[in-house]
């Protein structure tokens, strides 16, 4: 924690005031867990000692949980997270080819981020918009039926 | 449902969404402020509907009124001709090839084999409103039970009944219920599972976004039954309108005090809670589901212990699917005898499916058990787009099977699929046409699998990254003699061997292709072909000379700079550099550019003196 700039503080405090909210439920690590990554957009390692110091349970523990899902990342992500769906629909409607397209308006490959931090690409299994397929997801924002560069450009367009 | 003269039902399930269905209803409420009809009509926002395809869809009641692709640019019509006038807005309405018009939603064909249990109220109400679940019977069946039956009563219900698990599984309801209820713990937990994993699935999805109180309902009964006071919906992350929704719909119960202490004056107390999942295939296993619950790694654990008799925090639990809960009210509605009187021998009452893939109406459907799968991809969805064929229909997700034009007819219930290699699964139903390679499909299941593979059993996670190194090999061109044999002992094996059914039913896509799709394989391995030219190893482009006007498109859009020639010689592709990115297919103007199937003898060429160089080597 070296860059000791008050919003970094800030966010420690917000993160902190969750730990206190949720330390009574029943095992809310992997709520807490997510709560931080909205705070603080992933989780370094260090902030998953601070929850190990609040929560008083071991680090290993926390990191153990934090490798096994999906959803959390330990890597800094863009300001959106564009979700290409891989589910078996959208993979028979061609996901491989959306994934192509998107890559090559955005320039960057599976799990990067964009050079303005804006984007970062990944693939997920499924977010059950199958009849639209193929799919991606931008927030909770589903685009489907996707056959061209064009219509890639007219929905980014709009996230700034 | 109200005083109003007509009631006009959008559908905002999340395909239709995200096809427009929000701008419309923006739409709507501005032109009806502008001609002054608030007060005459009544806007709902329901849940799915069903018919993806033809999204955004709504209907309008009294007449029932079914409106396909709707635009903002049809709202001004539709009020001015239909609502003003009294004219149904026909262009609007479904037309098949013969230019039939279905007015109403009734006559639409893709509802005709359809009977509506766990989705009676999805695309009928609206999701947001308990008022209007209680006015279809909502909470009825909780009254009921509570002030008129035993635990014991209500699990003589369920199992005269014939309700088996919806999950995939096919265990008998009842029989989970009677464990939890003869165990004589005090504290005894209930579970939702909605970690709808499979890919190609949004069953429960849509019944938690379109009638949440009717899970809710279906679980204070089983709670009540086996004795829980509280309960858990465990909902994946990628579902934040399903979370939403079905958190309205625990605090507006608790208001009503349809929730909570002594629920209708008797002495049952409930209280539920959501928790959302982080993105793992593997917690749809019911002891991997408890796990994540408890805060940890969500690895599966050894049965016995069943969670029946040590579940979540080591008490009784009883886990059960979206879909299950969903019928459970009706049954206590209209008779667990109503209930028994569809389906087949063993399989009783209807099955939710999601229909995707290759054909014309993708969406949500739900059919009585035993329904036929011809019956199922040709009358409700409609038959194959685009022209093409049927070539195989994947059922089950990444643990069930292909299964091919031979098997059209075999009904579709637990048993009839699981003898023929494949299973019923949650009930995503993907249909795939004659473009579709399937060995290119058993590895995207396999690739899958890996991937979500907890890791935690070796049969798993080594077994099932030897089967995807094979699988690849096929498919890149370096598959070689015994590969299939090889693929099979691996894959019994490890049906045999896992510890949880993600690695119990992981081998069963490529089982079922081999069994069903062998010469595909072989024609793979030994001729070093894909047919349907989807393998990008096995498959070559090329240039019809005759055709070729000399254009030098391909060319200056190739990206490695591997075709040549002139306007005069025409166009060639230097097969050995070719990624096979298809740009140049894509841009020629003539069409002069195709897709053949097999290596190019060039490649095959080099291939095979690279690996006589590297024998040497070895040597």
């Amino acid at each position: 924690m070296t860059p000791a700039s008050t919003k970094h503080n800030e966010l420690y405090d917000r993160l902190k005031a969750v730990i206190e909210e949720k330390k009574d439920l029943r095992n809310p690590l992997i709520e807490i867990l997510r709560t931080a990554q909205e705070i603080f957009g992933y989780l370094p390692i260090e902030v998953q000692e601070f929850i190990a110091n609040e929560m008083d349970i071991p680090a290993s523990k926390i990191y153990g949980v934090v490798t096994f899902y999906n959803f959390f990342s330990m890597k800094p992500r863009g300001k959106y997270m564009l979700n290409v769906c891989t589910g078996t629909a959208c993979y028979v409607k061609g996901a491989s080819r959306l994934i192509q397209m998107i890559s090559d308006y955005l320039h960057v490959g599976m799990g990067e981020t964009t050079k303005d931090n804006l984007f970062t690409m990944s693939a997920v299994r499924c977010v059950g918009a199958c009849s639209l397929a193929p799919v991606f997801v931008i927030g909770e924002d589903t685009f489907g039926r996707i056959e061209n560069k064009d219509k890639i450009a007219d929905i980014l367009k709009n996230y700034k | 449902m109200s005083l109003k003269r007509i009631d006009l039902l959008i559908c905002c399930g999340s395909g239709c969404v995200s096809s427009g269905a929000l701008k419309i209803k923006e739409r709507f409420h501005e032109v009806l402020q502008e001609k002054g009809l608030v007060n005459e009509i009544n806007i709902i926002e329901t849940g799915c509907m069903g018919p993806c395809d033809y999204g955004p869809v709504m209907v309008i009641y009294p007449e029932g009124i079914f409106y396909k692709k709707v635009t903002p640019e049809d709202v001004e019509e539709i009020v001015s001709d239909h609502f003003i006038k009294g004219r149904p807005v026909a262009r609007l309405m479904l037309q098949d090839e013969e230019e039939k018009t279905f007015s109403t939603q009734k006559e639409v064909p893709f509802y005709q084999k359809q009977v509506k249990v766990a989705l009676a109220n999805c695309g009928y109400i609206d999701p947001e409103s308990i008022d209007e679940y209680i006015a279809t019977g909502g909470y009825e069946a909780l009254g009921t039970v509570l002030t008129t039956m035993s635990p014991q009563d209500a699990i003589e219900v369920i199992k005269k009944s014939g309700l088996r698990g919806r999950g995939g599984g096919g265990f008998p309801t009842y029989l989970k219920w009677q464990m939890v209820h003869d165990n004589q713990a005090e504290e005894k937990y209930i579970i939702c599972n909605g970690d709808e994993g499979d890919p190609g699935a949004f069953m429960d999805r849509s019944l938690l976004e379109g009638d949440p109180h009717r899970i809710l309902e279906g679980m204070m009964i089983s709670a009540f039954a086996m004795g829980a006071t509280s309960g858990f919906f465990y909902i994946r992350a990628e579902y934040p309108l399903a979370i939403k929704r079905i958190k309205h719909a625990i605090a507006q119960a608790k208001e009503l005090g349809l929730m909570g202490r002594s629920i209708f004056g008797s002495k049952f107390s409930f209280d539920a809670e959501v928790r959302t999942g982080a993105g793992a295939f593997v917690c749809g296993e019911e002891t991997a589901l408890i796990n994540s619950i408890e805060g940890q790694r969500g690895n599966p654990t050894p049965k016995p212990p069943y969670p029946a008799v040590q579940g979540l925090w080591g008490k009784p639990t009883v886990v059960n699917n979206v879909e299950t809960y969903g019928n459970i009210p009706t049954i206590f509605l209209k008779g667990a005898d109503w209930f028994a009187s569809m389906g087949t021998e063993t399989s009783k009452g209807t099955k939710v499916f999601a229909l995707t893939g290759d054909i014309r109406n993708t969406g949500l459907v739900e059919v009585p058990m035993g329904i036929t799968l011809r019956e199922m991809i040709f009358d409700v969805g409609g038959g194959m787009s685009g022209g093409h064929k049927f070539k195989a229909v994947q059922l089950g997700g990444p643990s069930g099977g292909c299964l091919t034009t031979q098997h059209l007819d075999v009904p579709v219930d637990y048993e009839s699929l699981k003898e023929r290699g494949a299973m019923m699964g949650s009930g995503g139903v993907i249909v795939m046409n004659d473009e579709k390679c399937m060995v290119n499909v058993a590895k995207f299941f396999m690739d899958f699998c890996v991937d979500e593979s907890c890791g935690k059993c070796s049969p798993c996670r080594i077994g099932l990254k030897q089967m995807l190194d094979i699988l690849t090999r096929i498919d890149s061109g370096y598959g070689k003699e015994g590969d299939i044999e090889e693929l099979q002992r691996l894959g019994e094996a490890i049906s045999k061997l896992s510890l949880c059914g993600l690695g119990q039913s992981a081998p069963n896509p490529v089982l079922s292709t081999i069994r069903f799709f062998r010469e595909e394989y072989e024609s793979h391995i030994r001729d070093k072909s894909c047919a349907t030219k989807v393998c990008l190893d096995l498959m070559h482009f090329h240039i019809d000379k005759n055709r070729c006007i000399g254009c030098s498109l391909c060319a200056k859009k190739c990206p490695v700079s591997c075709i040549s020639g002139s306007r005069d010689e025409k166009y060639t592709i230097n097969q050995l550099p070719c990624v096979k990115c298809g740009n140049c297919m894509d841009v020629c103007p003539v069409k002069a550019v195709t897709k053949v199937p097999g290596m190019h003898p060039e490649v095959a060429a080099k291939r095979l003196a690279e690996t006589k160089l590297s024998h040497n080597y070895d040597e």
